[in-house]
């Protein structure tokens, strides 16, 4: 059986004026799905560019990304957005979560991109609230919760539409020791209890022990990787 | 589906200075807008509520105002003829054969104004059921006596009861003040008709007839008798008030024009305020924009928000607008008529159709100054948007 995300030879250059600047040189890699793989490497080396590119949210120059069977890498943009609101959940440095909505309105966020009802929605936010351990912070607004908690109600964002694949840059980035560890404990979690297929950047080695396999870049090329 | 609109409307708690500034300009412009048709409004309504549905008026087709129109005195009997007409006690046919000229008076802040001086014949009672003295007394026909009308009398100095004006080479003494209910003849100066064109030196030509039909409904009838009749061609007979209301037209359109002129280039600024508004709306967004799209909103959402953000504030900017123009109703001001070549004192009035005129202006500023920055926050790549 072939692996859940496939990334082909994939290249990416930014261009800067009229230099073009190489970020990714032919990149080869293989995700299982209920894989949790970790994302290492220097500031700079790429990792933001090749998660964006799994993800969905940018395109290669070269080489395709298929995950689940699907061509993202050469879906139009409107077929990439819905495709990103079924398969894809996404968890930020900085939470990224609404500042005007509470908590429960951050985690319906992504629902309401589906045909579930109100009752239904109302349903999913709190199970996803549940599994995260926020129920009684459902009417919290983002500024009234801690940065470990915010980062708990965005990832209860990114799995209340139970998609195919978590992707993370930097999650505990923010985040003191003790909340790092929760954050890192959830995931975990979320790997082995539900299965999801985790891709997470860090800089953090203590961070990278949670995954399962960890692959370093450097300069665009894939240099070394680390099965735990 | 859409981005919940309790997302848009939390936004404007989050910046509430801003908005309250952005929705203050957008209302008073708006309230210049209404106010202007609220004028223009005013002065039709007036006008068109000066004279009686039975009364017809008959003047000289050239003149484009009472003050030029000449009637002599054949022509002034020979359409006492004519079917249809009233009688009054005495038998006779009800008229009123009215020289008008426009004489000068000194405001109340020193300057000069244009007042329409009107002699009514004796009989004119029963055709203007609607005029009552309501200080002193009627003029006595038989003296150079004057009565004020109620909207001028405050406004000048000269026009006191008890205090004289020089015209025509005599001191006329004003005895009276009366109401038209509130139409144009409010802004006149009564007198006797025979003693003002003894004064003038007119001889019997006046400027306009006034005619009482039996029923309002023999209009048609009347005027088609008054056609035919060769003698009257270069004569015209209109019901009384048609003609004031045409009076009202040269004057409410030049507001109009002039008013919705001077709005227009207000709105500019208040467009390019709500511009700068939206644009910082997006900028301070960028990165909850980026995250949007990247949990799977299509960048017409994200328009779609941005351009409802917009069009809220031109709403609440609109109905304060409209709110504080009604306030206007309880004002009454006077301008120049040029058609009549006098002042004429008038009320703003609110119609339906200027608060729906007024919402569409609102609005429309509100989606000229809100698309550009909605096509911006649409058009950000994620990738840079969430770099914030
Ligand atoms: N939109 C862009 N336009 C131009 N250059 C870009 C763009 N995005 C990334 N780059 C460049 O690509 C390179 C890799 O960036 P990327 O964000 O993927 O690195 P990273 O490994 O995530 O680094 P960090 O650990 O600092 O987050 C950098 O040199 C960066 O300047
Ligand atoms: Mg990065």
């Amino acid at each position: 059986m072939s692996a859940l995300i496939q990334v082909k030879n994939l290249s990416k250059s930014y261009w800067r004026e009229k230099f073009e600047i190489p970020v990714l040189n032919n990149i080869s890699l293989n995700i299982d799905a209920g894989e949790f793989l970790g994302l290492m490497g220097p500031s700079g080396s790429g990792k933001t560019t090749l998660l964006n590119m799994i993800a969905g949210i940018d395109k290669p120059s070269d080489g395709e990304v298929v995950v689940d069977g699907n061509v993202i890498s050469g879906m139009s943009e409107s077929q990439l957005a819905a495709w990103r609101a079924n398969n894809v959940g996404f968890v930020f440095q900085f939470y990224n979560l609404i500042p005007v909505l509470n908590a429960f309105g951050n985690v319906e966020l992504p629902l309401l991109l589906t045909k579930l009802s109100k009752a239904e929605r109302q349903q999913q936010v709190e199970t996803a609230l549940r599994i995260v351990g926020l129920s009684d912070r459902i009417d919290h607004y983002p500024k009234q919760l801690s940065g470990g908690q915010q980062q708990r109600v965005a990832i209860a964002r990114a799995i209340v539409t139970d998609p195919v694949i978590l992707v993370a840059d930097e999650p505990t980035g923010d985040l003191d020791k003790a909340s790092a560890e929760e954050i890192l404990a959830l995931m975990e979690r979320l790997n082995k209890e539900f299965e999801k297929t985790i891709v997470m950047v860090t800089h953090d080695p203590r961070a990278a022990e949670s995954a399962s396999i960890v692959h370093h870049l450097d300069k665009g090329d894939l240099v070394k990787e680390v099965v735990q | 589906m859409a981005i919940p609109i309790h997302y848009t409307l939390s936004n404007f708690k989050s910046r509430k200075l801003t908005t309250a500034i952005t929705i203050a300009g957008l209302a008073l412009v708006v309230f210049v807008f209404a106010a202007v048709l609220m004028m223009a409004a005013g002065v039709e309504e007036t006008l068109q509520a000066t004279g009686e549905p039975e009364n017809v008026k008959i003047v000289r087709k050239s003149a484009n105002g009472e003050i030029s129109s000449i009637i002599d005195g054949e022509t002034q009997n020979i359409v006492q003829t004519l079917p249809h007409l009233a009688k009054g006690e005495d038998g006779g046919v009800l008229n009123s054969r009215e020289p008008v000229v426009v004489i000068n008076l000194t405001g109340e802040d020193g300057g000069f104004s244009n007042i329409t001086l009107r002699g009514v014949s004796k009989g004119f009672g029963p055709m203007r059921p609607n005029v009552e003295i309501i200080d002193g007394r009627m003029f006595n026909p038989d003296l150079r006596e004057l009565i004020v009308g109620e909207a001028i009398r405050s406004r000048f100095v000269d026009a006191q009861v008890g205090s004289t004006i020089d015209f025509a080479g005599n001191d006329w003494l004003i005895v009276g003040e009366f109401s038209a209910g509130g139409s144009g003849f409010d802004s006149e100066l009564w007198c006797d008709a025979s003693q003002m064109l003894d004064a003038f030196n007119r001889g019997n030509s006046v400027s306009t007839i006034t005619l009482k039909l039996n029923q309002a409904s023999d209009f048609e009838v009347f005027k088609t008798a008054f056609e035919k009749d060769q003698r009257l061609q270069q004569f015209q007979a209109q019901r009384e008030q048609d003609y004031y209301g045409e009076q009202s037209e040269g004057l409410a359109g030049f507001i109009r024009v002039l008013g919705i002129f001077v709005t227009v280039i207000f709105s500019i600024g208040a467009m390019v305020g709500a511009m700068i508004t939206m644009y910082a709306a997006v900028a301070n967004r960028a990165t909850e924009i980026g995250t949007l799209r990247a949990l799977g909103f299509q960048r017409r959402s994200i328009l779609v928000a941005f351009l409802i953000e917009a069009l809220v504030i031109a709403l609440a900017g609109g109905v304060i607008g409209v709110a504080l123009a009604t306030l206007l109703q309880f004002f009454s001001i006077s301008a120049l008529n040029f058609q009549s070549f006098s002042e004429i004192a008038f009320s703003f009035a609110m119609t339906p159709a200027t608060v729906i005129s007024s919402m569409i202006f609102a609005i429309f500023m509100g989606i000229v100054g809100g698309f550009l920055p909605a096509v911006r926050a649409a058009r950000l790549s994620i990738i840079d948007a969430l770099r914030g």
